[in-house]
């Protein structure tokens, strides 16, 4: 393993995406899933594991979430000790969706987590800010929404999770590569729809999610890894597609929609800084962001009193 | 001078199309999802009524199942035509299932026999709710689950009967319009005389949907994919459709939405079924 001389991060990173395919609402059967799939990693372990939203439950609960949501820690502990019995000895990093209860404030999260025979700590946990609450999805009905977007340190630099919608909408990708994001870690659960198109052979939100993805990576200059849940929900197909997208866009490896399996690829993350310096986007906006963002005309709260308004 | 160039889109161009081949894959998953993983149930009974829509579906449980694992039952009713059985039986051989025919005739007069003045409409209904008894109890018998065949126009147009149509705990083709299905039927090789023929519920004698609805099913669809995607109705007749079977689609679609959900259900508590106390079918 190299690391980068400037900021003692490993250059290279295993990566090891697990597609899953939880059965609804049953949390110890989809734990014990995950255990096995760690077994068959640990003969060759990955530096980093990553898993969907709601990886252990399924996604479309409903009043249910309150049931099957865990606190980070208890969860943390639940993934920890799945990876801790494959006897490994390797320190791994694990990221994964989850529903989060907090004292009876419930969220859609994400947490990162290091993992070492030694013990697990608890990294970064990020609380879905945007829920979608139209047509097919109903999450804030039954779910509070996270209130920042953190930046975070792994031993393979500055990473930021994002989880499904959070990823829709430019300006995270944007505000986390701002915020020194070398990596995005985006766990989703999405329902396929669209069988009307005939340019790619494919169900027309899948052209439309990996359009989304490829674009935030080649902006920015980041890898992103997409964990994708997979597998029907009450009619509704989960379209799995995990991937890695390089810093220029490309598509590293990609999963199929359908079918669990595990998504594989050893990285070079010195190929942000070649990529950004070939497109020096980033950059740039670092230096138009506080012309953009001070705009007068933005409708942003300034104010004490804008505030409490907004 | 330069050409100028924009779009220009018809009525044809509105028209749902269908990738059949992606929707084929998705359904095939769906099924294999629902039946196998979900229920741990291996056979699939079909109510083959020698039309499109329970056609494809036998096709799609046939691909997701094994032919062996589809029990297709016919239903004749005594006036039923006869092309019906046969384009079933069509249907059963291309695709090698194994098939049992129950006339339901009996049962179906041994009630009407107390309603002489029964007219075509309740009758129909009548038929329509002993098939799908048939269909559940065989699906009991065969260790089976009875898959659905309502399309989605007939759904949005409230042209079934509730409660036996639409009654099977899944359906594969509940999300496609009428044109859709008859796209994957010719992708899926299901016997030309079954595509080519005019749709009918065979209730009655020279029925067919398109005379009962008053409207062609390409122009239904092509007015209810737009609708249902937010457009009113002037916005529907800029886009080349007449007042006339904007407002008959329309009406349709309004007059029936209780027919898409659940009874109506009293609430008197703060832990009402489905008002409250919120469960997903797969939970």
């Amino acid at each position: 393993m190299s690391a980068d001389r400037q900021t003692g991060a490993s250059r290279r990173c295993d990566v090891a995406i697990l597609q899953v395919k939880p059965r609804k609402g049953d949390y110890q059967r989809n734990l014990a899933g995950v255990r096995e799939v760690f077994g068959q990693l640990a003969a060759d372990p990955p530096d980093l594991i990553v898993l969907p939203e709601a990886a252990l439950s399924g996604y479309f609960l409903e009043g249910a979430v309150y049931d099957l949501a865990r606190s980070a820690s208890a969860f943390a502990a639940d993934l920890a000790d799945a990876w801790n019995k494959t006897g490994a000895t390797n320190a791994v990093d694990i990221a994964s969706g989850f529903y989060e209860n907090d004292s009876g404030t419930y969220y859609n999260s994400a947490i990162y987590l290091e993992v070492s025979a030694r013990g697990h700590k608890i990294v970064h946990v990020h609380r879905k800010m945007f829920l979608p609450t139209y047509g097919v999805f109903d999450e804030e009905r039954f779910l509070s929404r996270g209130r920042k977007l953190g930046v975070f340190k792994t031993r393979f630099g500055p990473m930021a999770l994002l989880i499904c919608e959070d990823v829709w909408h430019s300006i995270m990708p944007t505000i986390a590569a701002i915020k020194g994001a070398r990596c995005l870690v985006v766990p989703s659960a999405a329902p396929g729809r669209g069988v009307e198109a005939h340019d790619n052979d494919e169900l027309e939100s899948l052209t439309v999610w990996r359009s989304l993805l490829s674009n935030a990576a080649s902006e920015h200059g980041v890898f992103l890894f997409y964990a994708g849940l997979t597998g029907f929900e009450g009619g509704k197909g989960m379209t799995g597609s995990s991937c890695i997208i390089d810093p220029r866009g490309k598509i590293v490896v990609q999963a199929p929609p359908l079918g669990p399996c595990i998504l594989r690829a050893k990285i070079d993350l010195g190929e942000i800084d070649v990529a950004r310096a070939g497109l020096p986007l980033l950059g740039d906006l670092s230096a138009a962001l506080p012309d953009l963002l001070l705009d007068d005309e933005l409708p942003l709260p300034r104010r004490t009193l804008d505030v409490a308004r907004h | 001078m330069l050409p100028v160039i924009e779009p220009r889109p018809g009525i044809d161009e509105l028209a749902p199309t269908i990738n059949a081949s992606v929707a084929v894959s998705w359904l095939e998953a769906f099924l294999q999802d629902e039946l196998i993983e979900r229920r741990a149930i291996e056979h699939a009974v079909v109510g083959l009524s020698g039309g499109v829509d329970s056609a494809v579906t036998a096709y799609l449980c046939a691909r997701a199942l094994g032919p062996h694992n589809v029990y297709a039952i016919r239903m004749p009713y005594r006036t039923s035509s006869p092309d019906s059985l046969t384009h079933a039986q069509l249907v059963i051989d291309a695709l090698g299932l194994k098939s049992r025919t129950v006339d339901i005739s009996d049962a179906v007069d041994g009630y009407l026999q107390f309603e002489p003045e029964a007219d075509g409409r309740r009758r129909g209904n009548v038929m329509a709710r002993m098939r799908m008894l048939v269909l559940f109890d065989q699906s009991t018998k065969l260790h089976a689950l009875p898959v659905g065949t309502g399309n989605k126009t007939e759904r949005l147009l409230g042209y079934f009967t509730w409660h036996a149509d639409d009654s099977p705990p899944v359906n594969p083709l509940g999300d496609l319009f009428k044109t859709q299905v008859w796209e994957l039927a010719r992708y899926l090789g299901v016997p030309q005389p079954i595509v080519q023929k005019a749709p009918s519920a065979d209730l009655e004698a020279n029925q067919t949907d398109e005379g009962d609805l008053g409207i062609t099913y390409a122009r239904a669809d092509a007015i209810l994919s737009q609708m249902l995607l937010g457009y009113n109705d002037a916005q529907l007749a800029e886009r080349g459709f007449g007042d006339d079977e904007i407002e008959l689609v329309r009406s349709r679609v309004e007059s029936t939405h209780w027919k898409r959900h659940l009874p109506t259900t009293a609430m008197l508590s703060n832990t009402a079924i489905n008002e409250f106390y919120l469960r997903p079918v797969d939970y």
